[in-house]
């Protein structure tokens, strides 16, 4: 596979609008963004309303994701192009959440939706109509998630990436700088894990850094091993959809899962392992 | 705000106050301004030491940005179409709002 197979730029993107076999979709956890103007037939899904069960700590299952695409009007021929804010953590989510269920026909716009706004392209209020489908999915794809006895059995013995900033990694802060800070009862890493932030894989607009860049910053800068098999985790499984993007998609890695349940499931465990500061 | 996401505030951030809920919490808001009105469409990144990034956010309506940093120095980066881009230091320090306006 090679980076075109996976990542189109936003001239793709505008020459495929009105493509019938490509649906266009923006996820966000701010849906608002989309209501104030998207991409052209773009449709939304909402990371967390769409995609999460409502009760337990879980994706919805196999029935409930046929049940999303078939109502959006996704088939399982369709191209589906995947952007947007954030730096495409929800779209590289979604888009690792879609190839959990099977659906290999998926591509994210590389820079995502602040490219295209920073590009000053075209955005529309219009919601697009789009036929009801009948979607089938796979059973999740076991080799691309990992749970938390998973990741607590690959302490030492495997690539652990926290990809936080290095203030959450070192414990000095439990959320993003932009967030109040909340949520897991301790903060930390999990111990042997590499601290390799999210950012470092992304140019300022968005985009990716070219491979080679990608392949030195994990192997020549974090030491990773990559002979060995990878977790990569964050505080919910967002910011880590992007390195299991980087990773999985773009270096070709074959082993690497994301760990979704992260931080706030891990710094919230009683009896696990957690270390301060920086990596040892 | 969403409790358990990690992205931007519904329609970007609409500063207003948050005095009384700060506890150890370090605050850097403000808004971007062009030629006196509000840039709504644009980013704004904080960075540490070494342009080392940090956060992001989308500007809102207001043209207004939050972020919840620890305590350090830190640098104030505005991204906007049309290569508009400024730069500022800020000071955060716990239990206070630091105030940065920003023109393009």
């Amino acid at each position: 596979m090679s980076r075109s197979d996976v990542l189109v730029d936003a001239d793709w993107a505008e020459s495929h609008i009105g493509d019938p076999g490509v649906v266009i979709v923006e996820v966000d956890e701010d849906t608002s963004a989309y209501d104030k103007g998207h991409i052209p037939t773009a449709i939304k899904i909402d990371w967390k309303k769409d995609l999460q069960d409502p009760v337990r700590r879980d994706f919805v299952d196999k029935t409930g994701f046929e049940a999303l695409l078939s109502e959006r009007g996704i088939s399982n021929e369709d191209t589906v192009l995947l952007y947007g804010g954030n730096n495409n953590w929800f779209a590289a989510y979604a888009y690792w959440y879609f190839k959990l269920y099977g659906h290999d026909k998926v591509l994210l716009l590389d820079g995502g939706r602040k490219k295209w706004e920073l590009d000053s392209r075209e955005l529309t209020t219009d919601v697009p109509e789009r036929s009801r489908t009948s979607y089938t999915a796979t059973e999740q794809n076991a080799s691309l998630r990992a749970l938390r006895d998973e990741v607590v059995a690959a302490i030492g013995k495997r690539n652990l990436v926290d990809v936080r900033s290095p203030d959450e990694f070192t414990g000095r802060l439990l959320a993003p700088a932009h967030l109040p800070q909340e949520q897991a009862q301790r903060a930390g890493h999990i111990p042997t894990a590499r601290n390799v932030p999210w950012s470092k894989a992304a140019n300022e607009d968005g985009t990716f850094r070219a491979d080679d860049e990608l392949s030195s910053l994990y192997a020549d800068d974090a030491g990773l091993d990559f002979s060995r098999d990878t977790i990569a985790y964050c505080r919910i499984g967002e910011r880590s959809a992007h390195t299991w993007f980087v990773l999985h998609e773009l270096l070709g890695l074959p082993n690497v899962k994301n760990y979704d349940g992260s931080w706030t499931e891990y710094g919230s465990l009683v009896g696990v392992p957690i270390e301060l500061g920086e990596a040892r | 705000m969403s409790g358990d996401g990690c992205g931007a505030p519904a329609g970007g951030v609409s500063v207003t106050a948050v005095a009384g809920t700060l506890g150890d919490q370090a605050v850097v808001e403000g808004h971007v301004t062009r030629e006196g009105a509000p840039v709504s469409t644009g980013y704004a990144r904080l960075l540490g030491s070494g342009d080392e990034f940090v956060a992001e956010v989308p500007l809102g309506d207001d043209g207004g940005f939050r972020f919840f940093a620890a305590p350090g120095s830190w640098t104030l980066r505005v991204l906007a179409p049309k290569g508009l881009r400024a730069e500022q230091s800020v000071q955060a320090d716990n239990g206070q709002v630091t105030k940065v306006e920003v023109a393009l």
